[in-house]
């Protein structure tokens, strides 16, 4: 047998070559998600169509609740339907992504507990569902953004840097919780929580421009700290045009919370993820 | 060349008794522990942590082209050094170096989706068990025709039978080309047929001089496909060696289990009013040295009861389960007329009756041929292990009895 590549285990150990193992795993990344995302629809009737009708029927109730009943007004020139769903579509993108990687481990505790691989791969690939939903609500908002004859100007270009800051934010956020599900089953009960209250809390169905009103309120700063915040700020300006609210400034913070999240989190899941099986 | 080396290598669980932490702590118990401790108020005492080793100081090296049966009881840690060297689960303590690529197979059919197609499940479980791509793809027809599914290829394996499913499963894996394959017990499923070419692949792979490490209550196939085995008992290895040599301390060991009971005096004893169990015991006749209880052995049946009524007229029911819970069969002495005092009674097991697997035996005593006055549930329990003589066939035999009868056979016509 020509060349033998050594492997040490010991407690603590397996640090050494993990990257590179997680780049030597890449197809199996591809195939687990590739596995999420053709089980989805299996044995619905209308199946993918789901992906429309859900941000569509949100946007309506939006609109009727916000709208018509509460009489709320988008921004100088900005339609409001088309204000709330591009808010709901990058919303749905990073709730979808981030419940997705925290529920990641446990979903496949059936492969933790029976073989190896870099762990690191299981909340990764679940991010490509998220992807495809996302696409999916894009383009139905490039369509009615056609109707209401309300296409987007050059700011686009800026579109992915946001798409990528709502992935690394559910990543960050999402990681962190998916260590501390397989301990705590609290945590699968404490996330559609989390979600439902940043619906509410984001700027989705009203403009930020009206928290501006209260610059000088105790938790103006504390809304800013929510890194989602000025990623659906910026999301909306990059679709809706500069007509569309945007504090170029709060990225700062955004991108500031999220690198030092992302460090926590990775570290914390390294630390943890070789006893996963002992806890699961 | 040693291609497993294993120094002092230990695995610590931490039970908890009072809350079961390992398995379903939540935030609140765990709040509200520290919250105790951060005002003084947590008793140390209030938990009781117990360490359980599930493996101990455990050294061995494995050379290449090494066949290693791993045996003993359930929980002796078997499982447990296999999850550390396929590195689910990192040891406590210790060092494991191992040189060359592994493939373990802990179960059959890891992490196959009920709702994908066989198809797409070759391809996932496939990646999931370390194969490329391409690999798979040069593999795939043969994967197919092993386990014979070809009909069913666009089918959801949710609606494949059980036999398919692990065929299936087994199929894939027997088309990784580790240097190291390790198997945890795939054999305990499938039926005979399916088993046999299992262990048919199995010794290709071995003959192909890669590295083995086999899990298996299946002494049999453990001792045609091993040249050495691992005799684990309570998280330690207790004997390595010549796999006869090990198989045989084993099985020795493991007969002694619960083959006697004896009560001294009538207040101790199980028993009713009316009856006491004195004495309850199996006696095996050993043969040709060996020191366990096989399919040849014959074995008696020793009963010895309290009388405590002045006249009485009983009958014993001896019911005689398989671990499973079927009754094999159920025998009655003929009632009696007895006084007060000690009755005995002796039934003889013959060899080549019954087959290899745990049995458990149940007494009771009848009163009148019809009133139960006392059953002792579990008064015995042993295990008959398999014994195989001119057979090249090591699967699981399969039914509860394994009688010699006469079946003849003979060339009745010779064709021109």
């Amino acid at each position: 047998m020509a060349y033998l590549n050594e492997v040490v285990i010991e407690a603590g150990h397996g640090a050494k070559n993990y990257w590179k193992d997680l780049w030597k795993n890449r197809e199996l990344l591809w195939i687990l998600a590739r596995r999420d995302l053709s089980v989805r629809y299996k044995q619905t009737a209308i199946g993918a169509a789901w992906a429309v009708l859900r941000p569509l029927a949100t946007m309506a109730v939006m609109v009727f609740v916000f709208e018509m009943v509460g009489k709320f007004e988008g921004d100088a020139g900005v339609p409001y339907p088309l204000m709330v769903l591009a808010g709901i579509t990058i919303w749905t993108f990073f709730a979808n992504t981030f419940t997705q990687i925290s529920h990641s481990i446990l979903l496949n505790s059936n492969l933790v507990t029976k073989t190896y691989f870099p762990r690191l791969i299981m909340p990764l690939s679940s991010v490509l569902v998220g992807f495809i939903d996302f696409a999916v609500s894009l383009g139905l908002y490039f369509i009615i953004a056609l109707w209401k004859n309300h296409l987007p100007g050059l700011e686009i270009i800026f579109l992915p840097l946001f798409v990528l800051l709502a992935l690394l934010t559910s990543l960050s956020f999402g990681l962190f919780f998916s260590v501390l599900n397989v301990r705590f089953r609290d945590i699968a009960q404490l996330i559609p929580f989390l979600v439902q209250i940043g619906f509410y809390a984001c700027p989705i169905a009203y403009s930020a421009s009206l928290v501006e009103a209260s610059q000088d309120a105790w938790w103006y700063d504390l809304y800013y700290l929510n890194p989602m915040v000025s990623i659906i700020n910026g999301f909306k300006w990059s679709l809706l045009g500069d007509g569309s609210f945007f504090k170029v400034s709060s990225l700062y913070s955004t991108v500031g919370v999220i690198s030092v999240m992302l460090l926590i989190s990775i570290y914390y899941f390294r630390k943890e993820e070789n006893s996963f099986v002992d806890y699961i | 060349m040693q291609v497993i080396v294993a120094e002092d290598i230990s695995k610590k669980y931490i039970i908890d008794h009072q809350k079961a932490m390992r398995k379903s702590s939540t935030l609140r118990d765990t709040f509200s522990e520290k919250f105790k401790h951060f005002f003084g108020k947590g008793e140390q005492d209030e938990v009781e942590k117990e360490e359980f080793w599930a493996l101990r100081d455990v050294n061995f090296a494995v050379d290449q082209g090494d066949r290693v049966g791993i045996i003993g009881h359930n929980g002796a840690g078997k499982s447990t050094l296999l999850k550390i060297l396929s590195k689910i689960t990192e040891p406590t303590g210790g060092k494991v170096t191992i040189k060359g690529r592994v493939a373990s197979l802990l179960e059959v059919g890891t992490g196959f989706h009920p709702e994908l197609t066989g198809r797409e499940n070759i391809f996932l479980n496939g990646a999931i068990l370390g194969m490329k791509r391409h690999e798979i793809k040069s593999a795939f027809e043969s994967i197919v025709e092993f386990a014979g599914v070809e009909k069913f290829l666009d089918t959801p394996v949710k609606r494949y039978s059980s036999g398919m499913y692990v065929r299936l499963g087994f199929a894939i894996s027997a088309h990784l080309s580790p240097e190291i394959l390790i198997i945890d017990e795939v054999l305990a499923v499938g039926d005979a047929d399916f088993q046999k070419k299992c262990l048919g692949k199995m010794r290709d792979v071995s003959e192909s001089g890669r590295t083995i490490l086999f899990v298996s209550h299946n002494l049999a196939a453990v001792q045609s496909l091993c040249n050495r085995a691992f005799y684990f008992e309570h998280g330690r290895l207790k004997m390595q060696g010549d796999t006869t040599h090990v198989v045989n301390n084993y099985l020795s060991h493991v007969a002694k289990t619960n083959l006697e009971h004896f009560w001294e005096t009538p207040e101790e004893a199980p028993g009713s009013d009316e009856v006491r169990f004195r004495t309850v015991r199996i006696d095996p006749e050993y043969q040709g040295g060996k020191h366990y209880i096989d399919v040849t052995t014959p074995a008696r049946v020793h009963i010895e009861f309290w009388n405590m009524a002045e006249r009485a007229d009983l009958n014993l029911s001896l019911h005689l389960y398989a671990f499973t819970g079927e009754c094999i069969f159920n025998v009655g002495t003929t009632s009696q007329s007895f006084e007060k005092g000690l009755v005995a009674a002796t039934l003889e097991i013959p060899g080549n009756f019954l087959n290899d697997g745990s049995y458990v035996i149940s007494i009771m005593v009848v009163k009148d041929t019809s009133t139960v006055l006392f059953q002792l549930p579990d008064a015995l329990a042993f295990e008959v292990e398999d014994h195989r003589e001119g057979v090249t066939w090591y699967g699981k035999w399969p039914g509860y009895v394994r009688p010699q009868l006469n079946f003849q056979i003979s060339q009745s016509e010779v064709l021109v």
